[in-house]
């Protein structure tokens, strides 16, 4: 295939691409944006192949792509709905390393020869896309491991960290002064490796810092951070395909980045450099004593029954505890009895952006009933019933009433000025944030205490029965 | 231990100390409990309801007063007129009573039963804190004496509350004023307002206004130098004798106007203050009804005769002093749950013996009589009075708050406008040296880039929120688009190294575009309408 045919094939595949995101807009077109997207990759890897003619490379290629082909789509046949967020991490960390190989080939053995300034930018490239890659890679382990549960998901906060990552970052960049400045191959791999060490290390420091409620916003970081590595690979490569995906995916994952930001109402800078939740706890012990009001699975099913409009508000305790399927069968029961039932999703609830959403979804509740917190804060005082189940820092009215408190201006979901509120909960321990909640002390909140499924599951039998 | 729950013995009361499911609730924490025959007939609960959820039912009422270790019960204990026994006689020495009692009133009751050595609990002097509010029984009971003095009214009332254009001719509304906006007044306000009246409420103390205009009323405020009315725990106070003058005034302006007055007035430890005057009532237009709430403790109308109907110049004076009971079934209902709170606060093994620790504010409260000692009155809790400044740190004016925002957003405005400014010098900045520097191939590739940012920030603004997880995952599966680079790498390598990198490459990139593809349809499949 003539290098005009190959052009003409990547422009193909960019437009797909393109038309693949503009297709995740709205539901009904989503599906079909996917399939844009498996088609541009197609076309991508085709006219790649087609190039080389009948080189002996393509039969190590075939395999390699089969193979990797036959291990990824079991995994994602198999993997649970819940789990979604660590395969999400696990994904980002193979194109992480996946930049780093290719970064180290495009050194060694460079594909198009350069001197001079081009040759020099070549080297800048390949060094950044290097050094991003490492630190996607290990981050998105680490990622990985913490929403799986085998590291423990608090923030690990060591004494001078900011100063750790600065020292990381001022090292690479002398490693990178030194590399551009070699002429030997050998020192210049020395530098290399010795930098894809210092970045793998940042990368393992940056998120063990950062405690596990900020994950939407590091996934969705480490996701901008591979597209980012693929577009500097792009650049080295001189391919402009991988440029426009590096670039595409890159100012996705910092635009969901930013969303998830502002939606807790804090810095992208204070999130990256972690250890939330670990000095501003203080202020949650008050003087007075409160007392919580204790209801049983029979009154609340009393109060769902008459009910006209209930609103259901889930959080990750929903998502550990699987209850989404009693919710989902709850949701059916009362709505075929007439009862308007919502659900009001918190923009950082859960592990990922969209998190609830996909629980749900899976659970088979219609998604024009699941609405975004700006869609339903302002129904909740015509609402009679609203069900918090494993929510708990999303719906705390300190950070609407109480200027001292440490999520102080946060959007909330603004659950206590509806009729009812029953929490599903299973103890009294504060939220992620560390903050006390004095949602748990209204005087129109009930507390429902157990496991969120079984308190769930009961509630369906009660209902029925 | 044993719990009985004697028959109601007073003329008239139809209550009952505990239904079904508190004894359930009170067996739960461990006790055994004992109701005397009959107990809630008159509130619809019948001996069987009791029996099937455990209960012991007990013909012989000398022997439950007797066998029972705690006793329940709504009014305070009197002289019992077949035994022709006081019923603080009945009880066993050692044991403990919780009812009504209003030890305010009734110091012989309390030295009676302090001789007995009974300790006794009064429902009625529970400390008004957050805590305790779960077994405010006084509240409870006032609801629904609220509710009930609507109904009351509206059956005295010879015209509908709401107004109603029909055939036959047009209806005005019925106007109500309800004086005192406790939880009683409330609740009137509440049901008139419910049933399409036209509802005023007035009361001394201020900080009420909000909550009667919730309820859909309008507060009716005096033009006076705001003297505020409140008191400590949450009660009225008396006020100075021109606020009077002028409340008086308004008064006799609006019994010329209204059709319906609801009376709720009351100052703890002192006579109902009398608002409404025989001149008043005058006034006011003939079919006109008055209920006063507060005609136990003699009533805020000159003319109400406690616990009847009476008739004065054309207007009907309801005087009951029995609402709540004459509504016994959720008066119980409510009453049961707030006693078996308390039981609650005084088990907290759940092991079925009573702890009245001392130590607690709430039970400190309630408790009146100790063993042979009359503990009341308690020494004075703190009462938090809500959001008052303390005198000396003001809170700022509105002008000056108003200032400060504005100059908080001032020099934010100008801390974005500097970063703003730097952030564009930069960029000029670094677009000159690559405009300046690079080779033409870059600036290509460099347009290219610059180009696919803006596109996908355009395109990406655009995703509904609730797509974000599959926008994550199907841009991951696109970022495995580094596979291109990948084989071409493999496809020339000559170094073996670089090879088996290359094809290492290839392949987990291709886990990654086969993975993410994959899930994401799998996600996407799953969302429906």
């Amino acid at each position: 295939m003539s290098t005009g045919m190959v052009s003409v094939a990547y422009v193909v595949a960019s437009v797909l691409f393109i038309l693949s995101l503009g297709g995740l807009s709205h539901q009904e077109s989503a599906r079909r944006g996917n399939l844009y997207g498996v088609a541009g990759i197609i076309i991508a890897v085709g006219a790649t192949l087609a190039s080389f003619g009948s080189d002996g490379g393509i039969i190590a290629i075939a395999i390699a792509i089969l193979i990797g082909a036959g291990i990824g789509i079991p995994i994602a046949n198999k993997v649970e709905m819940t789990q979604m967020p660590q395969l999400v991490a696990l994904l980002h960390s193979f194109v992480g390393l996946a930049a780093v190989l290719v970064g180290f080939s495009g050194y060694i053995e460079p594909l198009v020869a350069t001197s001079g300034t081009e040759h020099t930018i070549k080297l800048v490239e390949v060094f950044l896309g290097i050094f991003i890659g490492a630190v996607t890679f290990t981050g998105s382990l680490v990622a990985c491991g913490k929403l799986d549960g085998r590291i423990d998901s608090k923030a690990l906060t060591l004494p001078g960290r900011h100063w750790m990552n600065l020292a990381a970052i001022i090292a690479c960049v002398f490693l990178g002064s030194w590399f551009l400045g070699t002429d030997s191959m050998a020192l210049g791999i020395l530098s290399l490796v010795l930098m894809t060490v210092i970045a793998s290390v940042l990368g393992v420091h940056l998120i063990m810092a950062i405690g596990g409620a900020d994950m939407p916003v590091v996934v969705s970081m480490l996701n901008s951070y591979s597209g980012w590595a693929a577009a500097s690979i792009g650049f080295m490569l001189g391919n402009d395909l991988l440029i426009v995906v590096g670039a595409l995916v890159g100012s996705s994952g910092a635009i969901l980045s930013y969303i998830m930001c502002k939606a807790m109402n804090r810095s992208f800078v204070s999130v990256i450099l972690g250890g939330f939740g670990q000095t501003s706890s203080s202020s949650a012990a008050k003087g007075e004593e409160q007392s919580v009001y204790e209801t049983t699975t029979d009154e609340v099913c009393e109060e769902l029954r008459n009910a006209s409009s209930v609103i259901i508000v889930p959080g990750y305790g929903m998502a550990v505890a699987q209850a989404q399927n009693g919710v989902s069968d709850m949701t059916k029961y009362l709505r075929d009895k007439g009862v308007n039932v919502r659900f009001g999703i918190h923009p950082v609830a859960g592990r990922l952006p969209g998190h609830m959403n996909v629980l749900l979804a899976e659970a088979h509740v219609p998604y024009d009933i699941v609405l975004e917190m700006d869609e339903i804060n302002e129904d909740f005082p015509d609402t009679d019933v609203v069900l918090v189940i494993g929510a708990n820092d999303t719906v705390n009215p300190a950070a609407a009433e109480d200027p001292a408190s440490p999520i102080a201006g946060m959007p909330v979901l603004e659950v206590w000025k509806a009729g009812q509120v029953v929490v599903l909960k299973r103890g009294m321990a504060s939220g992620y944030a560390g903050v006390e909640n004095p949602l748990f002390f209204k005087d129109n909140t009930r507390m429902l205490f157990g496991d969120a499924k079984e308190s769930v599951d009961k509630l369906v039998s009660g209902l029925r029965g | 231990m044993k719990i009985g729950i004697p028959k109601e013995i007073f003329e008239g009361e139809r209550r009952v100390a505990a239904t079904p499911p508190s004894v359930k609730k009170l067996t739960d924490l461990g006790y055994e409990v004992l109701i005397e025959t009959g107990a809630g007939d008159a509130a619809d609960y019948a001996d069987e309801t009791y029996t099937t959820v455990g209960a012991t039912v007990i013909e012989d009422t000398k022997a439950l007063w007797k066998d029972a270790d705690i006793i329940l019960k709504v009014r305070a204990p009197m002289k019992n007129a077949t035994l022709k026994k006081h019923e603080a006689d009945l009880m066993s020495e050692g044991s403990l009573l919780i009812s009504y009692l209003w030890p305010a009133q009734n110091p012989e009751l309390l030295e009676h039963l302090a001789k007995n050595k009974i300790t006794s609990l009064a429902i009625d002097s529970l400390p008004r804190i957050s805590r305790a509010q779960k077994m405010d029984a006084l509240s409870a009971m006032a609801n629904i004496a609220g509710y009930r003095a609507v109904i009351e009214a509206a059956n005295h009332f010879g015209r509908f509350f709401t107004g109603q254009v029909t055939a036959a001719g047009k209806v005005p509304p019925a106007k109500v004023m309800v004086i005192g906006a406790g939880v009683a007044g409330l609740a009137a306000v509440g049901a008139a307002n419910s049933m399409g009246a036209i509802v005023r409420a007035f009361d001394t103390r201020l900080e009420v206004k909000e909550q009667v205009e919730s309820m859909g009323a309008e507060f009716l405020e005096l033009d006076f130098d705001d003297e505020d009315g409140s008191g400590t725990g949450g009660y009225a106070k008396q006020m100075s004798d021109e606020f009077i003058k002028a409340e008086m005034a308004l008064f006799a302006e609006q019994a010329k106007e209204v059709d319906i007055i609801i009376t709720t007035a009351l100052i703890p430890g002192k006579p109902a203050p009398k608002l409404i005057t025989e001149d008043m009532v005058k006034s006011m237009k003939p079919g006109s009804v008055i209920v006063d709430l507060a005609s136990e403790r003699g009533g805020n109308c000159e003319v109400t005769e406690p616990g009847k109907v009476a008739t004065r110049h054309g207007v009907t004076v309801i005087g009951y002093t029995d609402l709540p009971s004459r509504m016994a079934k959720v008066a119980s209902d409510l009453y049961a749950t707030n006693l078996t709170h308390l039981m609650t606060e005084l088990t907290p093994e759940k092991d079925g013996k009573p702890v009245v620790n001392m130590e607690d504010v709430v039970i400190r409260g309630l408790t009146v009589v100790k063993d042979n000692d009359i503990t009341w009155p308690p020494p004075k809790p703190e009462t938090p009075e809500a959001t008052k400044p303390a005198p000396g740190t003001e809170e700022p004016s509105p002008a000056e708050k108003q200032a400060a925002q504005e100059a908080a957003r001032k020099t934010a405005a100008t801390k974005g406008l500097i970063g703003k400014v730097v952030l564009l010098a930069v960029t000029v900045f670094a677009l000159y040296g690559v405009g300046a520097h690079a080779p033409e191939s870059f600036l290509s590739h460099f347009t290219v880039f610059v180009l696919s940012c803006f596109i996908g920030w355009q395109v990406i603004w655009n995703v509904t929120p609730s797509l974000h997880t599959p926008l994550m995952s199907v841009t991951n599966a696109i970022s495995g688009i580094i596979v291109i680079g990948a084989m071409l790498h493999l496809a020339q390598a000559e170094n073996i190294a670089v090879g088996i990198m290359a094809f290492i490459a290839v392949l987990i990139a291709s886990i990654n575009v086969g993975g993410g593809f994959r899930v994401t349809h799998r996600m996407l499949k799953m969302f429906r309408k």
